[in-house]
């Protein structure tokens, strides 16, 4: 996918301009995090359980050649195909050969955030498949020729007014209202059951795979995925390395945390491990089955100081959760992963030097990290990626130099506070009458958006030391 | 010490409270370091200020200009550590002394600073969890409806809700009116607010909405970031919403002018 991370300001500035799309992302922003901490107080063991499920994924991150030694061996009996993919370019040239293999001219495709990572869709629709998304909110994207805004409700920028004018217009079904919500969902299962009927081969991601058993985790609401896996003669799983899990109940663990995190339900409509192709006894199933197992640069992740991001369970709580995330939107971001999982792992999967706004994007309020069921200290991980920048020359030379200068004269008491004393003053004669500046010299970041309160007087050291103060009396 | 020399020699078995006043109170807000001395000294404490005080680095330190934070810290931990307490009337400068120093010092420097740390508080959680305000004896501040901003750093990295609205309901018998999503945050985030000014802006209008939206006549909170980032946009929308320290409310200091307010 093509990256516009590094114009993140200015599609921000965008974004902020349309009036209803901010307001659908207010509503957002204050609807999902009341659900998620109503599923978390009602389950009650959030944090215990949140804890327990860290340590076994750093250990599974910890012992990842061991484990996925385990899940291959396990995978290869239960009559799977595998495949490791070095980066994106070798996953999309896999999952084509394997269409080509069986002379495949449909796909159906369920949610996969890997595969937006590495645009396979694209790539096979080059190679003139018909790829069609069957969860609903991607498939809504795709006919829009749009990218995911979320990564759980990848179009959750949609109005359900944008949404009957885009299916009215891609949709040759004749004259019709679709005045109601159910009459679009209705309208998208009769295009798409009819797909999954014809699809030759089926796509799906994963959230967990099992090593002691080779099974493979996915979660849904909607049931395509289930379709996408036992239609088609052929299924595809393509997922990440960092997936993994030892033990089938450290994935139903990880699970309660996951769904309560991303959507507030305390478990999803549907839950499915996947095991192989039809054996001779099952009724369906896909007579082949493939798992392609992606590396883009996880593995350098994992020997590097940003190994944490590794655990994301990609639940979207952070998106959520984030003033700057539900201000502007994902599209801002300019990539797959929006928000602050998006603002750490674009630069970790693309690189630092075209995402530089992004660690950048940040307050540092924290509010990420405290929901995050996978405990990962985001705002730590993002002013760490600030440093890299700074250590690579990529901040602006001006905010160096200036911050640079600031540290060291804060390092000279004496010389700061004559200093200080100086500038505040100044300030404070031009000031005190009217309180505040509407606009200054040098800061004009600020007051574009804001006046700049005066200073009260003079400076508490120069009045302290004069014995001027209220309080020394 | 320098800082001693200066002041009225410490009465007997008083502890002793070094105040870290913060760069934006020595700058922009004096009376919010003097009301925190008026309150400790309240509460039985006697308080130093080490004159060679500047700034704690967060500057610096969240631009990920980390090498260029320590001697900063360096300093503060040498300056302060001589200390019984250090409290400062900010959560994000004492979150910085006690989460973020331990993180950026290594080695012995790393000892000194969890060292500091332990016995370093944001004035609200001092008075509230450490001194006892009830020996206090002073007649309860009168104050109009106030509502409160939870600074990020005070509420998540230290925990601080409960103890400003527990010392307005004793100290002013004050009741907070509780803003809509409390806990996000108001878009300062230190250099942030004129890195990426626009949002910045959506996100302090929101809050400023949200506080108007209380009726409240004063927007009190613990740190000077927040408050001067929410006074300066009251201002530009010519609300006429007091923005208040909460150092300043608990002494009952409302008499000079507000936070942006003109003389």
């Amino acid at each position: 996918m093509e990256q516009h991370s590094q114009t993140f300001i200015d599609n921000a500035s965008e974004a902020l301009g349309d009036t209803a799309k901010v307001q659908r992302r207010d509503l957002l922003g204050a609807f999902m995090p009341l659900v998620r901490d109503a599923a978390v107080e009602k389950f009650g063991k959030f944090e215990a359980l949140r804890q327990h499920v860290k340590r076994i994924r750093q250990h599974s991150i910890d012992n990842l050649d061991h484990y996925l030694a385990r899940f291959e061996e396990e995978a290869l009996h239960n009559g799977n195909q595998l495949h490791f993919a070095a980066d994106g370019d070798e996953l999309n040239s896999i999952v084509l050969d394997i269409c080509q293999q069986h002379g495949a001219r449909r796909v159906a495709k369920g949610k996969s955030m890997v595969t937006e990572e590495t645009g396979l869709n694209d790539f096979l629709q080059r190679a003139n498949l018909d790829v069609k998304e069957t969860d609903l909110g991607e498939y809504i994207i795709q006919q829009a020729g749009e990218t995911p805004s979320h990564i759980v409700g990848p179009a959750l920028h949609k109005s359900q007014a944008e949404i009957r004018e885009l299916f009215l217009e891609k949709h040759d079904l004749g004259q019709r209202d679709l005045p109601e919500i159910s009459d679009l969902v209705k309208e998208a299962r009769v295009i798409l059951r009819e797909h999954f009927l014809q699809a030759e081969v089926g796509i799906i991601g994963s959230n967990a795979l099992i090593a002691e058993n080779g099974y493979s985790m996915l979660v849904t609401n909607e049931g395509n995925g289930d379709l996408c896996a036992n239609l088609p003669k052929v299924l595809v799983i393509c997922t990440t390395v960092d997936r993994i899990l030892p033990r089938a109940e450290d994935a139903t663990a990880m699970l309660r945390l996951l769904v309560r995190s991303a959507t507030g339900q305390p478990q999803t409509c549907y839950t499915s491990f996947y095991s192989g192709p039809r054996r001779e006894q099952d009724i369906d199933g896909p007579l082949e089955t493939h798992i392609v197992l992606l590396d883009n640069k996880r593995t350098e992740i994992m020997d590097g100081n940003y190994r944490e991001m590794l655990e994301c369970i990609r639940c979207g709580a952070c998106l959520n959760h984030c003033p700057i995330y539900t201000g502007v939107g994902g599209h801002a971001y300019g990539w797959v992963y929006p928000g602050p999982m998006g603002s750490v792992l674009t630069p970790l999967l693309t690189s630092l030097e075209q995402s530089t706004a992004l660690p950048n994007a940040c307050t540092s309020c924290g509010r990420c990290a405290e929901v995050c069921p996978a405990a990962i200290p985001l705002p730590d991980l993002l002013r760490d990626l600030r440093h890299d920048e700074s250590r690579q020359q990529l901040t602006p030379v001006r905010w160096r130099k200036g911050l640079r200068l600031h540290a060291w004269l804060a390092r000279q008491p004496r010389l700061y506070h004559f200093i200080t004393g100086i500038g505040i003053t100044i300030m404070q004669r031009l000031g005190r009458k009217k309180g505040g500046f509407r606009r200054l010299p040098l800061a004009s970041g600020w007051t574009s958006q804001r006046d700049l309160p005066s200073p009260q007087g003079k400076t508490f050291m120069q009045q302290y030391r004069n014995g001027s103060g209220p309080g020394n009396e | 010490m320098n800082s001693k020399k200066q002041h009225p020699p410490a009465r007997e078995n008083r502890p002793r409270v070094s105040l870290f006043v913060t760069c934006l109170a020595d700058l922009f807000r004096p009376s919010v370091a003097f009301a925190s001395i008026k309150l400790l000294e309240q509460a039985g404490y006697t308080v130093d200020v080490p004159r060679a005080q500047t700034c704690c680095g967060q500057p610096a330190y969240n631009s990920g200009e980390y090498e260029a934070t320590v001697p900063l810290a360096q300093q503060v931990i040498e300056l302060f550590e001589p200390y019984d307490y250090v409290v400062a009337p900010s959560g994000s400068c004492a979150g910085m002394i006690c989460h973020h120093y331990p993180r950026l010092l290594q080695g012995q420097w790393r000892d000194r600073a969890l060292q500091l740390a332990a016995k370093t508080f944001e004035l609200t959680t001092f008075l509230s969890d450490v001194a006892d305000m009830k020996r206090t004896r002073r007649p309860p501040v009168s104050l109009p409806t106030v509502t409160y901003h939870d600074s990020c750093a005070g509420l998540r990295e230290l925990g601080i809700k409960e103890q400003p609205r527990k010392l307005l309901r004793e100290l002013c018998d004050t009741g907070v009116r509780e803003l809509q999503q409390t806990d996000v945050c108001c878009g300062f985030g230190g250099t942030f607010c004129t890195k990426m000014p626009e949002i910045s802006g959506k996100m302090v209008g929101d809050k400023l909405a949200s506080a108007l939206a209380t009726e409240a006549k004063i927007l009190a909170g613990g740190d000077l970031g927040c408050l001067l980032n929410l006074a300066g946009r009251a201002r530009r929308q010519d609300q006429a919403i007091e923005v208040r320290h909460i150092a300043e409310l608990l002494v009952g200091d409302l008499e000079g002018p507000a936070i942006g307010e003109g003389q």
